[in-house]
């Protein structure tokens, strides 16, 4: 990034007096993403401070931290907590187990690589409503689902996995649509690795197990620090495959912290008990952003 | 070395299998969608059958599909047109007349992206009811195109740091005006990176769940919202019909997924890994 930056630098200090107002071009995409961003985050924590339920209008007042003392005094919140830090840290472990397996079995020259690098991405383009209702109704139904055919074969007794183990089968599903994503980022660091380092170190007679220990991880390090981080970021999102699928069910069992909010807010018209909740996703969320930035901060400074 | 070719052998017929598993489920929907619907509940699954494309005549033209479709294509294209309209600008500006704080400027950009939707969802809401946007093409357009805009001066302004400096200022020694510089000598050049862009924000737009459903509640719906409509089981008789519509919806996207594949870590990562 940094030495990228330098050549533009110049050129627009050498012909800065003429063409200064064209700095004025971001203008317009700034205002706009500070209105329809940064406008409604601050309204978020100003309706945080008030007891607004739509269904009362009179009932828009300013109370204080009431919204946030009752959240933190109701064991439903760490629940909720729970539910999001469970399921985000499942799919991360089980994305970069199977994302580095196929990183690295998709590093190596065979036939039909291209097609099967296709197939394997196809899972993270499917809206994840489709998938939600495609393992819902087709894939995971107890009675006529494909996974209840292939049990019955095995001879195992049948199972409802939503209903029975809903959180295992969310974390199945959401790890299903993230798989690729954690294999594309890391197959990017395999493939700018130098393969002469690569042969040197085969030829000293170094095996498998020690290459990967010793000279692909801390290769990779950068890139999984990357792909974990921003795929925390997005998995504190998920939403569609928990609305499709069980409703934050059974009780509040699969309900993590959008889902929390979607109920308080659009069930329950709690404008402050919602907004409330929002603070405390943009908190958690923001963690994880500064620690991202200040990654790719480090990597662009080692590439300067 | 004849171990050794054994090994590597098993290893790719490992690797098709792992992917043949993982793209197991979108096959399986591609099949029930040609299957008659008596059919695509079998115990056993059948695998071979005679292909029909009754389900997608009834999932597609009669049903409101088409309603739902017209408003993502709507929203789709007019968000990422928008974003783009406001994203390129301040891409080019960004990479050729930086300041001090573009850096900063840059990563405050990148951290709105990751902003949780659900995080501003009910200020979004209460500003929309009071401005009558709900439900509206408009409304879903400006908040999608919100989205977007970190994604196109991002990925825009790393493929206009690529440019030769030294072509843009032949240009503007010429007196080329911003326009000419813009459309004869950048814009030609950053065509496939515009492209990428383009398909990369139709994805994410297309395919987005959480404002559609909160934002609107029929007229403006995009397929993501009828779609979940199927979350409850519609009768007997609905898998077919389902996944005619499911597959229909999701080959768009698989489509220009594919073509950007070579973009997608870029633009997933911000530009972070190339």
């Amino acid at each position: 990034m940094a030495t990228k930056a330098l050549p533009a630098t110049k050129l627009g200090s050498r012909i800065k007096p003429v063409i200064q107002p064209r700095r004025w071009l971001s203008a317009p995409g700034i205002i706009f993403l500070v209105l329809v961003t940064q406008v409604p985050f601050v309204l978020t924590l100003y309706y945080s401070l008030r007891g607004w339920n739509l269904l009362r209008p009179d009932s828009d007042t300013f109370v204080g931290l009431r919204n946030f003392s009752r959240i933190l005094g109701n064991s439903e919140f760490y629940t909720v907590l729970g539910n999001t830090v469970y399921l985000t840290v499942a799919v991360v472990a089980i994305t970069l187990v199977m994302g580095m397996i196929l990183a690295l079995l998709l590093n190596r020259p065979f036939i039909g690589r291209g097609v099967i690098r296709t197939l394997l991405i196809s899972p993270f383009l499917i809206m994840p409503v489709v998938t939600a209702v495609l393992w819902k109704n087709v894939l995971l139904d107890p009675v006529f689902g494909l996974s209840a055919y292939l049990i019955n074969l095995m001879g195992a007794p049948a199972i409802d996995l939503l209903a029975q183990y809903p959180m295992q089968a969310i974390i199945i599903i959401v790890s299903w649509q993230w798989i690729p994503f954690v294999m594309l980022i890391l197959l990017a660091g395999l493939q700018s690795m130098p393969e002469s380092i690569l042969e040197a170190a085969s030829l000293d007679g170094a095996g498998g197990w020690t290459l990967f220990r010793y000279m692909i991880l801390p290769h990779l390090r950068s890139f999984i620090e990357i792909a974990l981080l921003l795929e925390m970021i997005f998995i504190l999102n998920v939403f569609g495959v928990i609305f499709v699928t069980t409703s934050g069910g059974p009780g509040i069992v699969t309900t993590n912290l959008p889902y929390q909010i979607f109920l308080e807010a659009f069930s329950r018209w709690n404008v402050g008990r919602a907004s409330a909740y929002g603070v405390f996703a943009v908190i958690l969320a923001n963690i994880l952003v500064v620690i991202f930035l200040r990654v790719i901060g480090s990597q662009s400074e080692q590439a300067a | 070395m004849k171990r050794r070719k054994l090994s590597s052998t098993l290893l790719t017929v490992l690797t098709y299998a792992l992917a043949l598993g993982l793209f197991f489920p979108i096959l399986w929907m591609v099949l029930t969608s040609f299957k008659p619907e008596q059919l695509a509940l079998a115990m056993p699954p059948r695998l071979f059958f005679a292909p029909t494309l009754d389900n997608y005549r009834v999932a597609i033209l009669q049903s409101p599909y088409l309603e739902f479709l017209w408003n993502t294509l709507i929203i789709t294209v007019s968000a990422t047109g928008l974003a783009l309209v406001l994203g390129v600008p301040a891409a080019y500006a960004m990479a050729f007349y930086p300041t001090k704080r573009t850096n900063s400027a840059m990563l405050w950009i990148m951290s709105t992206r990751m902003l949780p939707p659900a995080g501003v969802i009910v200020p979004l809401y209460v500003i929309f009811r009071d401005l009558s946007l709900l439900d509206t093409h408009l409304g879903m357009i400006l908040v999608y195109a919100g989205m977007n805009f970190p994604l196109v001066v991002w990925m825009v302004r790393s493929f206009m740091l690529d440019v030769p400096f030294g072509i843009m200022e032949a240009a503007r020694l010429d007196g080329a005006s911003l326009l000419q510089e813009f459309t004869h000598v950048l814009l030609p050049l950053l065509i496939p990176g515009l492209a990428a862009t383009v398909l990369l924000s139709f994805i994410f737009t297309w395919n987005e769940f959480f404002l559609a459903v909160n934002l609107t509640s029929r007229s403006a719906s995009p397929l993501s919202v009828y779609i979940s409509s199927f979350k409850a089981a519609q009768g007997n008789l609905f898998v077919a019909k389902m996944s005619a519509a499911a597959t229909a919806t999701v080959l768009p996207v698989m489509l220009a997924g594919w073509v950007a594949q070579r973009q997608l870590v870029a633009g997933l990562t911000m530009g972070a890994v190339k």
